[in-house]
């Protein structure tokens, strides 16, 4: 059995294409149900982000199942293959399984280690074991994905470090400051920039919020919505002791804040230290503020060089990331390639079982005059040529999968017995009846 | 081989071990590494307390009448009042600065002679551990600040800076940094105190007289007086951060050569042949 997957993401293709081949959350059901009456497919997924659409399935003949999902793709979509054709990339088998697993750990993402990804893949998931799209395989696939992703959250880095401005602001603080929590934010000017990173301060714990605006009415709105006290824009330089951290946004042309002011303030604040964020453009704060002990000015470029620090950092933990997966797919792949031998014994043992039971009832029924013993006695004559017919072949199967036969002789077995059945027809995974 | 140098040994490479492992810690990243440096760490010092022991059954002295024996001492009081600190603060850097300290005193102790001498006595009096012991507590206490101060320095400048290395990452916030400065001013000050006390307790029950001047106590008073001025600025004017660091570290090189450097160049008394029995 193969693993295929189909798609796209934001690697290959534009947003305005991915737009077009996305498929609606809150209509799953009827793609899902079309992909699995594609006749190569046994069974079918669909990841669907801003970022990617990707069609995961498994397959008896990989090539006819790549052709008609690239097809499906595009036809669902009402899209001619060619102008899909170009942007599709298709996987199978290893590959396959080394993508999704990269997918889920969130290493082919825009962003490195963010989370959202696999959150997105089990709500993908779960549409499919809702309308019972996902089998045996692609269950335990995914199921894998899941934990490997989990491995990697766990035992790399990936996602400690903040890629977003207002949280690298956040993460600064908290190198400087150890704790926020008890620590008080001043917010110079109300721009949205600003108002933001302060409920990103506010949302991590920062006890009290002081705000200042050339508009009061502003700053005392803004200040409600933080639970926290307006300051007169002329007097904020007298409350600025009492803040541990500022975050400056005025639009004004020209300083608002000079070293000599801070130096004043640092020294009423018995050199506790302060962390100023400086949002505006034009700058609000003297950049020689950065020079005074104990004292920290970040400014948007700052920031955003953090950001790219931080990323650079999540680049290298990727590293060990790629080398978590590699491990985990040699054990999937494994598992993979028993899975076909294992039900194949089963549905093997079950048809045999079937024939014993019919032709029993037939025979009982011709002779009504044996005993309960004598009848016991049959059912476990039968049973016991049932097992010991079944013995070598099963020997054989299971050797098979070891040394990369398997495939040929479970074909073999499912054509000669007839088992060619669905793989969602058949029954959970019985590994001791197939013993 | 006796034992004592057996364990002496194995005390020494269980160090190199887990300096390696703290290293690798801060290069990668992985928790784990530090977590093996950590019980590795641990089980050197659980070896170096038997070492310590046996080398007392031996010589029947608290081990600290030669530099090889001090040397070990002072590496034993370093890693343990690491291992405190670890408990408390759980910051792995802070062991990969440390423990390279103590493995380069023990590897300095170990090139010593490591002959057992027979202790003057004069100087062999119940004095002697405690003042001793008490010295080198101080002085382990000091070391961690320092350690504490260098990483500091290394993570203001990265944050002035705004270049942050692999280090940035590994390293806590300077909050915590700062405060391990000044819990170890606040245990180690008291111990130092304590231990020139008693030492002149000592010298009075060996030698009739408290304050003889000789190079060691006065290097040693000197030391006292910066990390008085220390405390003085924390407690009064606020100093702290970055002068905090700087002074830990100052006060720290002035230890090393009242410990090291007066013993080996400047002193008389305190000096490893002074201690011997004639």
């Amino acid at each position: 059995m193969n693993i295929i997957v189909v798609g796209l993401s934001h690697k290959t293709a534009p947003v305005e294409i991915r737009e077009r081949v996305a498929f609606a959350p809150t209509a799953m059901e009827k793609p899902l149900r079309e992909m699995l009456a594609l006749p190569a497919i046994n069974e079918g997924v669909i990841v669907s982000t801003c970022n990617r659409v990707e069609l995961y399935a498994t397959s008896r003949d990989a090539a006819a199942a790549i052709m008609q999902l690239r097809g499906f793709m595009a036809g669902f979509h009402n899209l001619a293959p060619e102008e899909l054709e170009s942007h599709l990339y298709d996987l199978q088998g290893e590959e396959a399984i080394k993508h999704v697993f990269r997918v889920a750990s969130s290493l082919d993402s825009m962003v490195i280690g963010e989370p959202q990804i696999l959150g997105q893949i089990k709500t993908a998931y779960g549409y499919a074991t809702e309308f019972k799209t996902a089998g045996l395989i692609l269950n335990r696939f995914l199921h894998k994905a899941f934990s490997v992703a989990k491995r990697v959250r766990t035992e790399t880095n990936i996602a400690s470090n903040a890629v977003s401005v207002s949280f690298a602001a956040v993460e600064l603080a908290r190198k400087i400051f150890g704790t926020i929590d008890n620590k008080t934010v001043l917010l110079i000017g109300a721009g949205e920039m600003c108002e933001l990173a302060a409920r990103h301060f506010v949302n991590n714990g920062v006890s009290s919020v002081m705000v200042t605006n050339r508009t009061y009415e502003r700053a005392v709105k803004l200040a409600e919505e933080f639970k926290g006290r307006a300051v007169h824009f002329e007097e904020f330089a007298e409350s600025l002791h009492q803040a541990d951290i500022v975050l400056t946004s005025t639009g004004a042309p020209n300083y608002v804040l000079g070293a000599k002011k801070v130096e004043e303030v640092i020294r009423r604040r018995k050199n506790k230290p302060m962390f100023f964020i400086d949002i505006a453009v034009p700058r609000d704060i003297d950049p020689k503020v950065n020079d005074i002990p104990n004292v920290y000015l970040y400014d948007v470029d700052d920031l955003q060089g953090v950001v790219q620090a931080n990323l650079k950092e999540r680049q290298k933990e990727a590293r060990k990331a790629e080398a978590i997966i590699e491990q985990e797919i040699g054990q999937f792949y494994k598992w993979l390639g028993s899975l076909d031998v294992v039900p194949t014994i089963v549905s093997l043992r079950k048809k045999l079982e079937e024939i014993r039971r019919a032709e029993l009832e037939k025979t009982f029924a011709n002779l009504k005059d044996l005993g309960p013993k004598e009848r016991k006695s049959i059912e476990a004559l039968t049973g016991a040529i049932i097992n010991k017919v079944l013995h070598e072949p099963t020997t054989v199967l299971k050797q098979s999968q070891n040394n990369g036969t398997g495939d040929g002789y479970v074909d073999a077995v499912r054509v000669l017995f007839g088992l060619n059945a669905p793989v969602e027809e058949l029954e959970p995974l019985d590994e001791q009846a197939a013993e | 081989m006796s034992v004592n140098i057996l364990l002496f040994k194995i005390t020494l490479i269980l160090y190199f071990v887990a300096t390696v492992l703290y290293i690798i810690d801060i290069i990668t990243r992985r928790d784990q590494v530090g977590k093996a440096a950590r019980w590795v760490l641990a089980g050197g010092f659980a070896v170096h307390c038997a070492t310590l022991i046996t080398r007392y059954l031996e010589a029947g002295y608290t081990p600290v009448a030669n530099l090889h024996e001090s040397l070990s001492f002072f590496a034993w009081t370093l890693v343990g009042i690491y291992l405190l600190f670890d408990l408390r603060y759980r910051i792995t850097v802070l062991g990969a600065f440390s423990c390279p300290l103590a493995l380069t005193l023990m590897i300095v102790g170990s090139a010593a002679p490591k002959t057992v001498k027979t202790l003057s006595p004069a100087l062999d009096s119940w004095w002697f551990p405690v003042h001793v012991t008490l010295a080198f507590l101080g002085n382990a206490v000091f070391t961690v600040a320092a350690v504490a101060g260098v990483l500091y320095l290394i993570q203001e400048r990265m944050l002035k800076s705004k270049k942050f290395s692999t280090l940035y990452y590994r390293l806590p916030s300077l909050e915590t940094l700062d405060s391990i400065n000044y819990k170890c001013l606040t245990f180690g000050f008291p111990l130092m105190t304590m231990g020139i006390i008693s030492g002149a307790a000592w010298a009075n029950s060996a030698w009739g007289g408290y304050w003889r001047w000789d190079p060691k106590e006065t290097w040693a008073l000197i030391t006292w007086f910066l990390y008085a001025a220390l405390l003085h600025g924390r407690l009064t004017v606020g100093w702290r951060g970055r002068r905090a660091a700087i002074f830990a570290i100052i006060g720290f090189l002035c230890l090393l050569f009242t410990f090291l450097g007066v013993n080996l160049l400047l002193s008389d008394l305190h000096s490893f042949k002074a201690m011997e029995g004639r």
